[in-house]
């Protein structure tokens, strides 16, 4: 029997010449990262161990993101923490230079590795043919620790592409769709596996936001075939594939689905589900407060360009706060140098450094009560964005873009 | 013999532990605001030993460890639950926190049922009834019986 993807990097990191869905194997972990959620609490109990060191620091990548910078003495604690640690045991440090996964994708990760992250959208480095997975701290800490965790192997759904998204409509969407599909557990303990002609049609930040996304359908992990794209990406940031894996020809997938891309059009999640998917036309009129252009699965570079290319000429409405926020450091200045971070400001919109920002509701650009946010964020669940009593739709960067323009739910072909 | 809080479908992390509390620098700081939006008296009420009880997906979303944690510092002896995000199931196993799939019982409690678990046997017993739950792989149950992944780590 051929194997997954999924299944081809856990054997070779377990050394198994063959695993099947189902097994636990012990694996040895390429890279090992964290962020300013988690990792205080890490520490802590690091600090608890009866033997405490580190099994390989050079795995090890810690990313300040989540409240940068920080926002209260509390957390400057946890910072500091986190600073201090890092520093003392040379861990590969990162701080202001965007949100964890970008930064991942941007320095580090490679074709065919096997990644925890203590962060459930670690699933996005699928995007570059890599097995990433969410941890908790106890994980990550054992890991840390040892070099080495166990792991279930999963199941894989697998995704045949094919066919071009039509103009207008984006990678976001189709997530989206995919996710109210097969729903919000509808690949939980599984991997979702992308691939056909239809791949081809995307680029690396299509396919990050696929990937990244994957997570809000239960999914363990995400994954993409390696390709042309995916060497190219590579090879421009300096970095060799691993190992290229596809999926063998007589590979058990627990369910195909084949979906042609030009049958996808503009979605929104409503909230507090991101399972909750419409056609983006029937939330038109909905009043929103806020709107937000950022995040892990949507603030890079091309979607700062579709937000820019709409806006530019035209006015966020006078009711609404229109937050941008670059993915990274590298987004941020690849948009100043092309003029989009002008035309932005020109537009009113506020503008921010890169970090996790309001897609969680714990930093600047948080809604009150009763507010209404239309993002491109992760997730719209109860009070993700702020107050308890919130709301947050999610979108594209198109539909974001066109309703902080009309100061409620819009899609981009409605701007005259 | 512990009483039952009883919770729905797609339960997120954001829901037992809240964004803005899972910074603070300790679990026992974070642990009254357990629950929040969805029962703003659950931290006041839960004694040590009671149970939750919740439907489909409970501890989807973000990876916060600090969601089960808090629950286990609150003295929750276990979650039963129709089905389990996985990353909140793999992480109430590492932490200690006992946690099975049970899928007939759900519909047949409600809050403040008394309520007996045998993780071993894995039966839940209420009302006088007994419901079968799917026991954890050995492995899994291996972890827990040592009290968690640390505790296994420490006694390696």
């Amino acid at each position: 029997m051929g194997m997954t993807i999924a299944e081809k990097i856990i054997a070779a990191a377990a050394g198994a010449e063959s695993v099947k869905p189902g097994d636990i194997h012990t694996v040895e972990l390429d890279r090992l990262m964290s962020n300013d959620g988690t990792t205080h609490l890490t520490i802590d109990m690091y600090h608890q161990l009866k033997n405490p060191h580190i099994a390989d620091v050079n795995k090890l990548v810690w990313i300040v993101d989540h409240n940068v910078p920080c926002d209260s003495v509390k957390t400057a604690a946890s910072h500091k923490k986190m600073r201090d640690f890092a520093k003392e045991n040379g861990i590969k440090f990162y701080e202001g230079a965007g949100v964890c996964h970008q930064v991942m994708i941007e320095n580090h990760v490679t074709s065919g590795e096997l990644i925890f992250g203590a962060d459930s959208h670690t699933c996005a480095y699928g995007a570059l043919g890599a097995f990433g997975t969410g941890v908790g701290c106890t994980d990550y800490l054992y890991a840390m620790v040892t070099g080495h965790s166990w792991l279930l192997v999963p199941e894989t759904l697998k995704f045949n592409l094919t066919g071009k998204l039509k103009e207008g409509v984006y990678a976001r969407d189709l997530i989206l769709s995919i996710i109210g599909m097969i729903g919000a557990n509808g690949a939980n303990y599984m991997a979702m596996e992308f691939s056909g002609e239809g791949l081809k049609t995307l680029n690396m930040s299509d396919r990050i936001a696929i990937c990244n996304l994957c997570v809000e359908a239960g999914a363990k992990t995400a994954l993409m075939e390696v390709d042309e794209i995916t060497l190219d990406y590579l090879k421009a940031h300096g970095r060799e594939p691993k190992y290229s894996f596809k999926s063998d020809e007589d590979a058990h997938f627990a369910k195909v689905y084949d979906i042609d891309l030009s049958t996808i059009k503009p979605i929104v999640a409503k909230p507090h589900f991101v399972d909750s998917v419409v056609d983006a036309k029937e939330c038109v009129g909905t009043h929103i407060d806020e709107a937000f252009l950022g995040s892990c699965n949507n603030g890079r570079l091309e979607d700062l360009r579709v937000g820019a290319e709409l806006i530019k000429g035209r006015k966020v409405h006078p009711l609404v706060r229109f937050l941008v926020v670059p993915a990274s450091a590298e987004v941020y200045k690849q948009a100043l140098s092309e003029g989009l971070i002008d035309t932005f400001m020109e537009a009113g919109a506020i503008v921010m450094n890169p970090n996790c920002s309001v897609c969680w509701g714990s930093c600047q650009g948080v809604i009150g009560e009763n507010e209404v946010l239309i993002s491109t964020g992760t997730r719209n669940f109860k009070g993700r964005a702020g107050h308890k009593d919130s709301f947050v739709y999610l979108a594209s960067a198109a539909t974001v873009t066109a309703s902080a323009i009309k100061g409620e739910i819009a899609t981009a072909d409605m701007l005259e | 013999m512990g009483k039952i809080f009883k919770f729905e479908q797609d339960v997120d992390t954001d829901q037992i532990i809240a964004s803005q509390y899972i910074i603070y620098p300790t679990i026992d700081e974070m642990k009254a605001h357990t629950f929040e939006s969805l029962d703003p008296d659950f931290a006041a009420q839960v004694q040590p030993g009671d149970y939750v009880v919740a439907s489909e997906n409970f501890g989807c979303g973000s990876s916060r460890e600090q969601a089960p944690s808090v629950l286990k510092a609150l003295g929750v002896k276990a979650v039963v639950a129709k089905s389990f995000a996985r990353i909140f199931y793999r992480n109430a196993i590492n932490i200690g926190l006992p946690v099975i799939v049970c899928k007939d019982l759900h519909e047949n409690v409600k809050a403040g049922d008394d309520m007996e678990l045998s993780m071993q046997e894995g039966v839940v017993r209420v009302n006088g009834k007994e419901y079968e739950c799917t026991r954890l792989p050995e492995y899994m149950q291996g972890i827990l019986d040592q009290g968690g992944l640390i505790a296994s780590l420490n006694k390696s």
